[in-house]
């Protein structure tokens, strides 16, 4: 059953995002048709550098979805936040070295390779004071950005004043220049892209278990602590190709937001990382396109932008976890138990009338209390599913209604006589706990009960209450 | 190196704000939330670029309070997603900071049509053009940062010295706040403006680094050194004075010794409280890593010792005799102590290691009787757990132990029979 509607659910969340990807194209084509030629040339991957940028900032989206997903489980969300932001000193550093060796300083790999060493030296300072002190992660991360950063600024202080090299220019790795990637960009992005896809799929099972529970795989003799330092060592990567692409700031975004949208439609890990994987390729093409398109519009903003709108989107729609998917499930399971609620008022009011009189809505009330005009709306809803029908003077249940008030009467009296007979509850006081606990009474659980009351429960099929029912209005509210 | 008015007022400026981030850093820090400052210092861009585009000028009035705007909605927003979506607090937070981050860059490009934005100038001020920008403050001149931290830094101890119990108890536990009518929603949201004022009061005069590092290292400093709220705050205030006065330093000598000119005294604040950071880390007197090691080597000292001991009785129980053994470090070390002679290679337990040894001994048969007669272990099994309880059993224990087990005490394994206490 459950494994249907998940196989159900995932399918859905499939055709959703087909049907997505096939209106922005359709709307894009559209437009780029009617309006605007070069959308048209964008969006048709004529252009040479087009196409290298859109695939460097698609393959960086899926790189950074896979990651980005272990990490968000892992709630080492910010992580890419501090080694972005450690990477600093090493790109000014690198710079100096490079002008003390008689060249420009700015020579591309060479700043990239002083990134990724700060990086990893920012990854290592992480993992000592975890390993030294209890302070929270938050904290620790906190620590690593701030007195990385502050050290990359005070360098870059020290390069400003330099008569013999100018830092302009450095100050792209911040803001990105997705505009101007080379094909070499590129396929730096790529190789560095697949490498980090491998790797995860190679390990799939072993971030798996690391994410879910750490403490019971560290049990199981995995070595955690490597593979903690693996994932990390794959933020680096990602942030450091991540950084001359989108920004400093902007790549953390890659690494949060997809995977983060992506949870709102499933709950299968091996789903929401392609899921993530495919909104992260989604965000980087479509900004990257777009940007390219309109003049003035920096393409990491638009990339950010565009996965924070496939955010919201999850947020409202997404089948597992969003806003309007879980508000429905609620009020259905409220609509549920306010029927539930009716049949057995209908089933206790009439247990002691004569067989066949009709159950006046007055009594009902006396029962149990029902907000304006609730009883009302359930009670049609009930004659509208054949188990009440409208008598002149009244309501009576019918064949099915009788049955099932029955059954949901017994749940309800087999719970009370359970908390008076073995929770030692007062049988005052059981009406109420038994009210919350009746909807949810499996089968399973009821044939426990009953095994269990087997002595207290003399005749099916309904035990008698073992408490009077009380005509007190305003009690057991749901 | 010369130290002029200048540098007075730079460094006056930078304690003031230190202090005043430091401050809140406390009660970020208790809510794991030391990241906010972060967030907030690149989701204020789009509060700045709204000012800027509504009023068309850059007066920092409209400035400050579209980024103070931005900086609250960071802080409801991240709650609010986390709350909403069943989101991790710092995952939120992530979500909504780069999304404003971003649209506050596409907007001052936009707008830098118009006119030069130029994002790390409206963001960052500098604590080296302070003393530049003076007015009259009871007829003195003052730099205008200087005036403008001084007050946020009053607000700031105001507020948290009114408000002190009532954040405490909101920080850590929001539920006994509900109960006594706190309302810790509303102490967090205030918290969070508080935190958003000072941050961005500080960005716009000495630059947003500073407030980032003043906001989370003080305050982990301090929970290096201390378990306790009051304390912790106070020390923290000392290491964001301390950081501050050393960074400036730092930033006029340290770039000397490498032949470059001086630095920015910001960034250079920021690791100063680094290495402050660092010394905790290592000297802290009861957490740091000396310390620690040194209880370590303490403790392993010790359990040597009492193995050594334990081993000489045994044998020369076994024997019947003194045991015949070469020098070994350990034994050298019972010799050193007192606790055992050396005779021709013949080592004795003196008296005092006699009385020693029987103590352990007698804790381990007691842990053996104890796991075998009421933690149902194996007999053969028990020798090896009590191995180790017996280095940790303290009087106390010992005494609840010896009232579980039936005299005389005798153990399942081949231990030593002890002469009656």
């Amino acid at each position: 059953m459950s494994a249907r509607v998940h196989s159900q659910r995932r399918g859905w969340a499939g055709v959703f995002w087909l049907l997505l990807g096939l209106l922005v194209f359709v709307a894009v084509s559209v437009y780029a048709e009617s309006a605007n030629p070069a959308l048209r040339r964008i969006f048709s991957l004529r252009d040479y550098n087009t196409r290298v940028v859109m695939g460097g900032t698609g393959l960086l989206g899926v790189a950074c979805g896979v990651i980005g997903t272990f990490m968000v489980l892992r709630k080492k969300a910010l992580l890419g936040d501090a080694i972005s932001h450690a990477t600093l000193p090493g790109i000014a550093i690198a710079f100096l070295v490079m002008v003390a060796a008689g060249g420009t300083g700015k020579y591309l790999p060479g700043l990239l390779i002083g990134a990724a060493v700060a990086g990893v030296v920012g990854m290592g300072t992480i993992i000592l004071i975890r390993h030294h002190t209890r302070l929270p992660e938050d904290a620790i991360l906190g620590i690593v950005l701030s007195i990385f950063f502050g050290a990359g600024v005070a360098i870059l202080g020290v390069i400003q004043k330099m008569s013999t090299a100018s830092a302009a220019g450095l100050e792209t790795f911040i803001y990105g220049k997705t505009a101007s990637m080379l094909a070499a960009d590129g396929q730096r992005i790529a190789w560095a892209a697949f490498i980090l896809i491998g790797v995860s799929l190679l390990l799939f099972k072993e971030f798996r278990a690391v994410c879910f529970d750490s403490g019971f795989t560290r049990a199981q003799g995995w070595p955690v602590r490597t593979l903690d330092a693996v994932m990390m060592g794959m933020v680096v990567t990602a942030t450091v190709i991540g950084l001359q692409a989108v920004g400093l700031i902007l790549v953390i975004a890659l690494l949060i937001i997809p995977p983060s949208a992506a949870r709102f439609w499933t709950e299968e890990l091996r789903v929401l990382v392609w899921l993530a994987a495919g909104m992260g390729a989604f965000s980087g093409v479509v900004g990257s396109g777009l940007s390219a398109a309109f003049p003035d519009l920096p393409a990491g903003g638009v990339i950010v932008l565009v996965a924070a709108s496939v955010f919201i989107v999850s947020l409202l729609f997404g089948r597992s976890r969003g806003l309007i998917f879980r508000a429905m499930a609620r009020y259905r399971l409220e609509q549920r138990i306010t029927r539930q609620n009716a049949l057995r008022a209908l089933f206790e009011a009439s247990e002691h009338m004569p067989a066949g009189q009709p159950v006046t809505e007055t009594a009902l009330r006396e029962i149990r209390y029902w907000r304006g005009m609730q009883l009302r709306r359930a009670l049609n809803r009930l004659v509208r599913g054949d188990l009440v029908t409208r008598v002149p003077d009244g309501w009576r249940l019918t064949p099915d209604g009788q049955e099932e008030a029955q059954r949901m009467v017994r749940n309800h009296r087999l719970w009370e006589l359970y908390l008076i007979h073995h929770a030692a509850v007062a049988p005052s006081h059981v009406d109420r706990d038994a009210d919350l606990i009746e909807h949810v009474l499996g089968h399973d659980m009821v044939k426990e009960l009953e095994a269990l009351l087997a002595a207290a429960t003399p005749e099916p099929p309904v035990p008698v209450s073992p408490h009077p029912i009380a005509p007190a209005a305003g009690k057991g509210r749901v | 190196m010369s130290w002029t008015l200048l540098d007075t007022w730079m460094v006056a400026t930078g304690i003031l704000s230190a202090l005043s981030c430091a401050l809140l850093g406390n009660f970020l820090f208790v809510r794991r939330l030391s990241l906010m400052g972060d967030a907030i210092s690149h989701a204020v861009l789009p509060g700045l670029a709204i000012a800027f585009l509504i009023t068309g000028s850059r007066d920092s009035g409209p400035m400050l309070l579209g980024a103070v705007i931005a900086g609250v909605l960071t802080a409801m927003l991240t709650q609010g997603i986390s709350h909403a979506g069943k989101v991790e607090e710092s995952t939120s937070m992530g979500i909504v900071f780069t999304t404003l981050f971003a649209i506050g860059l596409l907007l001052i490009v936009r707008a830098a049509d118009r006119v030069d934005l130029d994002p790390s100038c409206v963001l960052y001020g500098s604590l080296e053009l302070t003393p530049l920008d003076t007015i009259r403050v009871a007829g003195l001149h003052v730099p205008r940062a200087f005036a403008v931290n001084l007050g946020v830094l009053a607000v700031n101890v105001l507020i948290v010295w009114l408000l002190f119990k009532e954040f405490m108890i909101g920080a850590f536990d929001p539920m006994l706040a509900t109960t006594q009518g706190f309302r810790p929603r509303w102490m967090h949201q205030l918290l969070m403006a508080l935190v958003a004022l000072t941050a961005v009061a500080c960005f716009e005069t000495v630059g947003s680094i500073l407030v980032v590092a003043m906001l989370i290292v003080p305050a982990a400093t301090a929970r290096l050194l201390s378990n306790r709220l009051p304390v912790m705050l106070s020390l923290s205030l000392a290491v964001a004075l301390g950081s501050a006065l050393l960074g400036h330093l730092g930033a006029l000598t340290i770039p000397r010794l490498f032949g470059f000119e001086d630095t920015t005294t910001s960034g250079m604040m920021a690791v100063a409280a680094g290495a402050l950071f660092f010394i905790a880390l290592i000297f802290a007197p009861r957490t740091g890593i000396v310390a620690h090691a040194r209880d370590q080597r303490a403790l392993r000292n010790r359990i040597e010792k009492e193995d050594a001991l334990a081993a000489l009785y045994r044998l020369e129980w076994k024997e019947g005799r003194a045991a015949e053994l070469p020098a070994l470090r350990q034994l050298r070390r019972l010799l050193r102590r007192g606790l055992a002679s050396c005779e021709d290679g013949v080592w004795q337990l003196t008296a005092r290691g006699k009385a020693e040894a029987e103590d352990v001994i007698h804790a381990h048969v007691l842990w053996e009787r104890f796991l075998v007669d009421h933690a149902n272990m194996r007999e053969d099994h028990a020798h090896q757990s009590s191995e180790r309880l017996e280095h940790v059993t303290t009087p106390e224990m010992r005494e609840i132990l010896t009232g579980t087990v039936e005299e005389p005490v005798k153990s399942p394994s081949d231990e030593p029979d002890l002469p009656p206490a």
